[in-house]
């Protein structure tokens, strides 16, 4: 050996002790902290850690991702959880971990002050998951763009299917969308199976393109790349509080829902933590946070004031949706399959 | 060898007195929660394996006889001969022993059936920490030697230890998380073994549907990606090609600017370029408005598709080819071409007929990865794609979309691989065993010739409307940060710049408030840790590859190749379901990102480094050895310095990639170690285009003074070439 080839070997040796030194780095598990999963805008989540921490002096670790990117890695982390707590998010995905047992039961004293669909969705999960928020599906349209067109307003799924409107309709592919999907599960309930797989045939000749993400005809809309988007209404309100010439559609037959969810995670590592944050967040306190940071969904707890700019539950004729059924998963398999074979691939 | 008969080398005696530290003084498992960084933590006997062995864990004993095997050469002096069977025998053992116990016994007792009858659920251990690490790597070499002493490369342990060790690497980063991942391709969702539900999945017509050859349904996604793949591969080595000859072989006189312009896209986080196009050529954009207030060309939505994707993956691949091509022409001999003038052939016979064919080797590792590149393109697609569908992006639905469908990702993901090693192996066939030597010992003294009328026109004619093109995109996105809501409203405004990197000063110095802060150290923090050390294994797989011959070269290479062709969003699952567990426990932690960016980026390194070495004389390594040289000085004072084109390449390549990935790191990365594409992909998400671009340009503005920096760290490689005075070659911008 050289005196060369030692140094090289030397160098190499200590590449690799400072490989494994920053590899040796375990992720934060003491004690007063907890590992936190949202799935909302980051700023709503900024938000809320900022609020709990100042709250509990428990430090978060907080990791911000889509509910279906969630959905994937706690289930791929299964054997050993990183996670405690798994905050907001459309409920597909967490009642699909509750199927699973990803997720555990949890009863909470703050549960009495919510919302009967927050509860419901307690209860139709045993326990698993809780509702935190809630927005109903509808449309959008820009207005400039339909002035343009020449299009009476819509104010009704069945007005989407004026052929005026061929390849101006946007909205994401059930497969990668909760929001989409809910489109689905609400067109078969309002209609029955077969009517509403012939409207989603028919509407399926207006349609410009499938977007991956649920939210993402909304800025589409806004932009003018599109006449009108199909999406959760506080996504398009979002787009309107920035001064986007749109304007929001509650469909006169009715509509669906999303419950945005919270569950703890089975094998948490910080148990009692995450119990204190699940309670902290039905509180009043926790929910008004999200009309700042720009989030207008409903809040699941009765005295959370509803922001004024948020899509009014109220006035908006929302059909009794099914989760426990059309949040299972063979029966969005057997969906998706079926909208696969027959909506998607259909000519224009 | 003759001195060395008495006693063991150094560098073995070195390893062995490694193994028993590592065994007996380091602590064997990974540590849980705080004092993670403390020195005290590193050296601890009782967490050693020696110690955990002795007081529970007696598994790890049996360690001991392989260690024990390594002492009796280092103190029985009985020559090299006699030493290399004690070694391998130890070497060999130690590591079975390791690997075995360890994925035996796992978090929660025994991993699979139980090995003792009744025990249920058996003994428990932690993930490896530095000990087991450090143990595994010494047992690793000591088997590397023991083979060199027995013959194995001309007896010479360099080159064994370094095949070794990057075998070892791969297969634990690369084979085993994919096998991990491919296994479930042929499993139902209850993780039964189901073959026929593979053979549906697989023959499934929305894969290979030929429907739009017929009639105006759409054809199967996998021909959609090949078709793709194929049109960016040859427009990026075109490209690439004309930005190469310019650069190198005329008098252009803003090269500078040109290769800057040329850089900037491979320096661009994704789904940026993606936004610029939609916002010039959508329905609303900007050039769109013009034609059609003017010309009265309708606004249509042809940029969502093959169109856009084509457009954004050009943009963005093109400097890859560049970056291979320019290092390539530069090693084009002038002698050669000075014979062929000599011999009366014109410029452009000389062109097709001397310089064209020595670039091949060129020309095939441009387009391959343009092809593969594409073919692992994730962000274009998602924002750009339309109603045309790539396999890269229904894979990643396919995880995390609504229908949780891993298996169906897995067969996806099986016919990407397919695809990939495919045109590898046509570029071997086409390449094949040809000689493109012209970087020899001799010294050469031609002039490289300018370039013939037309070729230059061409390169020209291609470039320059390009380069203009990709300025306008860039002019999009230097705009676009900066104004309040790009395309609507053009107010300046520096509002997102300052949400993204405020920073305070407070009484106790400055405080990074902005919400972008984190991510940003985190990313450079990995993309500066992952750079050399991939720019480093990927040479010397090169060196290996293209220097050395050894059986199992083949498949050694397509080893190295193989994480290139998975799509990042199968690396990114296939990590976390490998490594979140024990042995190797090291989700959550900034290591597995560095690993998983080096293994990604390193076929880079490799196909730049033998796409460099090709052109270096053999006889030059050759007088080198003569002299005495060991192949390791040999590989330092010889190879290295002519390599600098293919380190530069592979450093920035892999600097820039660790800074713009997006696809697999976005389910490795936690609150502490969050990256700065998945903070904007969040960004664009929420519809935050402003914050998006703004911290998408002070990223582009970071790795220009990388590149600069690392240009001016690494250095020119200086060839015994003249240069004309009207042909100045450039210096490196």
């Amino acid at each position: 050996m050289t005196r060369r080839d030692r140094s090289i070997l030397a160098s190499t040796l200590l590449g690799g002790l400072a490989a494994l030194s920053i590899g040796s780095a375990a992720p934060a598990s003491a004690q007063g902290a907890l590992v936190m999963y949202c799935t909302v805008q980051e700023e709503w989540c900024r938000a809320t850690v900022n609020a709990f921490e100042r709250e509990t002096g428990i430090k978060v670790a907080m990791t911000r991702k889509s509910s279906g990117e969630l959905y994937a890695q706690v289930k791929a982390e299964a054997a050993n959880p990183r996670g405690d707590v798994w905050w907001g998010g459309t409920g597909d995905p967490h009642m699909q971990a509750a199927e699973e047992g990803l997720t555990l039961e949890y009863k909470s004293a703050n549960l009495d002050q919510l919302q009967d669909w927050a509860k419901r969705q307690w209860e139709q999960s045993k326990g698993r998951t809780v509702g935190i928020y809630s927005g109903a599906l509808g449309f959008g349209y820009n207005t400039e763009q339909l002035k343009a067109k020449g299009v009476p307003e819509p104010k009704c799924w069945a007005d989407l299917l004026n052929p005026k409107l061929k390849d101006e309709v946007q909205v994401a592919d059930p497969n990668s969308s909760g929001t989409s999907y809910t489109l689905l599960a609400t067109m078969v309930q309002i209609m029955g199976e077969e009517k509403g797989f012939e409207y989603l045939k028919a509407l399926h000749k207006n349609i410009n393109q499938y977007t991956k993400s649920g939210a993402a005809p909304a800025k589409a809309t806004a932009l003018g790349e599109t006449t009108v988007g199909i999406t959760f209404l506080h996504d398009m309100v979002t787009m309107v509080v920035d001064k986007a010439p749109i304007k929001t559609v509650a469909p006169c037959e009715g509509t669906g829902y999303e419950i945005g969810s919270m569950s703890i995670i089975k094998g948490a590592k910080n148990l009692d933590n995450a119990k204190k944050f699940y309670d902290w967040a039905l509180t009043p306190a926790a929910q008004k946070l999200g009309a700042d940071a720009k989030a207008y969904q409903v809040p699941s707890n009765k005295d959370t004031p509803t922001p004024p700019e948020a899509p009014k539950l109220g006035d908006i004729k929302l059909i009794t949706y099914d989760f426990a059924k059309y949040g299972s998963s063979d029966e969005r398999r057997r969906l998706l399959a079926k909208w696969d074979a027959e909506v998607k691939n259909l000519p224009k | 060898m003759n001195q060395a008969a008495a006693t063991l080398p150094r560098a073995t005696l070195a390893w062995i007195a490694l193994g028993w530290i590592a065994f007996a003084v380091l602590p064997w498992y990974i540590a849980d929660g705080a004092g993670a960084h403390a020195l005290a933590w590193l050296v601890d006997p009782a967490r050693s394996g020696l110690v955990s062995g002795l007081a529970g864990a007696p598994w790890l004993l049996p360690l001991a006889v392989p260690l024990i095997l390594a002492l009796r050469p280092a103190f029985r002096s009985t020559g090299l001969d006699a030493a290399g069977p004690w070694l391998v025998a130890a070497g060999g053992l130690g590591l079975a022993w390791i690997t075995l116990q360890g994925f035996t016994i796992g978090l929660n007792g025994w991993t699979w059936a139980s090995p003792i009858e009744g025990v249920r659920p058996g003994p428990s251990q932690a993930g490896m920490g530095l000990g087991a690490g450090l143990t595994a790597v010494a047992f690793l070499m000591l088997l590397c030697h023991g083979l060199a002493m027995r013959g194995w490369c001309r007896g010479d342990a360099f080159v064994v230890s370094a095949i070794g060790a990057i075998v070892g690497l791969i297969a634990l980063f690369v084979f085993f998380p994919v096998s991990r991942i491919l296994v479930s391709a042929v499993q139902d969702n209850d993780g039964a073994f189901a073959p026929r539900e593979f053979l549906t999945k697989f023959f499934d017509s929305s894969i290979w549907g030929l429907d739009c050859l017929v009639s105006d349904l759409r054809c199967g996604v996998a021909w959609n990606t090949l078709f793709l793949a194929v049109l960016v591969g040859v427009g990026t080595t075109v490209l690439g090609l004309a930005f190469a000859l310019i650069a190198t072989r005329t008098g252009f006189r803003f090269k500078g600017a040109l290769r800057i312009l040329s850089v900037l896209p491979i320096i661009t986080p994704p789904f940026v370029i993606g936004l610029a196009l939609i916002l010039l050529f959508g329905r609303s954009g900007a050039v769109s408005a013009i034609l059609f207030e003017w010309f009265g060309v309708p606004r249509s939505r042809w940029i969502y598709g093959l169109p856009g994707i084509f457009i954004a993956q050009l943009l963005a691949f093109t400097p890859i080819a560049f970056l291979v091509l320019i290092g390539v022409v530069q090693g084009i001999s002038p002698s050669l071409e000075e014979a062929s003038q000599t011999l009366r052939a014109r410029r452009w016979t000389t062109f097709v007929t001397v310089t064209l064919p020595l670039m091949r080797p060129g020309l095939a590792n441009a387009f391959l990865l343009g092809f593969v590149e594409s073919m692992a393109d994730f962000g274009n697609p998602l924002v750009l794609g339309g109603n045309f569908e790539v396999l890269s992006t229904k894979i990643f639905f396919a995880v995390v979309g609504a229908a949780h469908d891993q298996g169906r990702a897995a067969v996806l993901s099986l016919i990407l691989l397919a695809f990939t090693l495919g045109a590898f192996w046509l570029q071997h066939a086409w390449l094949g065993k040809k000689v493109y030597t012209t970087v020899t010992g001799k010294g050469d003294s031609g002039l490289p010739l300018p370039l013939p009328r037309r070729v230059a026109f061409a390169a020209f004619a291609t470039a320059l409307p390009w380069a203009v093109f990709t300025f306008v995109v860039y002019v999009v996105i230097a705009v676009g940060g900066f104004v309040r809501s790009m395309g609507r409203d053009y107010t300046p405004t520096l509002q997102h710049l300052l949400t993204g990197f405020r920073i305070e000063s407070t009484d106790r110095g400055l405080y990074f408030a902005g919400s972008a802060w984190n991510s940003f150290f985190a990313t450079l923090k990995v993309a500066a840790l992952s750079a050399p050390l991939t720019a480093a294994i990927g040479l010397l797989t090169a060196y290996l590859l293209t220097r050395q011959r050894f059986s199992g070269q083949r498949a050694f290479e397509f080893g190295t190749l193989l994480s290139f062709a998975i799509p990042g969003t199968v690396v990114g699952v296939s990590y976390i379901l490998a490594f979140n567990v024990p042995p190797i426990e090291i989700t959550g932690t900034g290591f597995v990102l560095v690993m998983c960016f080096v293994f990604r980026n390193m076929p880079v390194g490799v196909r730049a480094g033998i796409a460099t070495l090709s052109q270096i004389d053999k006889s030059l390594d050759e007088a080198s050895l003569t002299l005495g040289a060991r192949s390791a000085t040999t590989l330092r004072r010889v190879v290295l310095p002519l390599l600098r084109p293919a380190i530069v390449a592979s450093l920035v390549y892999s600097f820039v990639r660790a800074m713009t990935a997006v696809s697999a790191v976005i389910f490795l990365v936690t609150a502490e170690y969050n990256m700065a594409t998945t903070y904007i992909v969040g960004r664009v998400e929420a519809g935050e285009f402003g914050l998006a671009i703004a911290y998408s340009t002070v990223l582009i503005f970071v790795m220009l003074l990388a590149i600069l920096g690392i240009q001016a760290l690494v250095g020119e490689r200086r060839l015994g070439r003249r240069t004309a005075p009207s042909l100045a070659v450039q210096a490196a911008s």
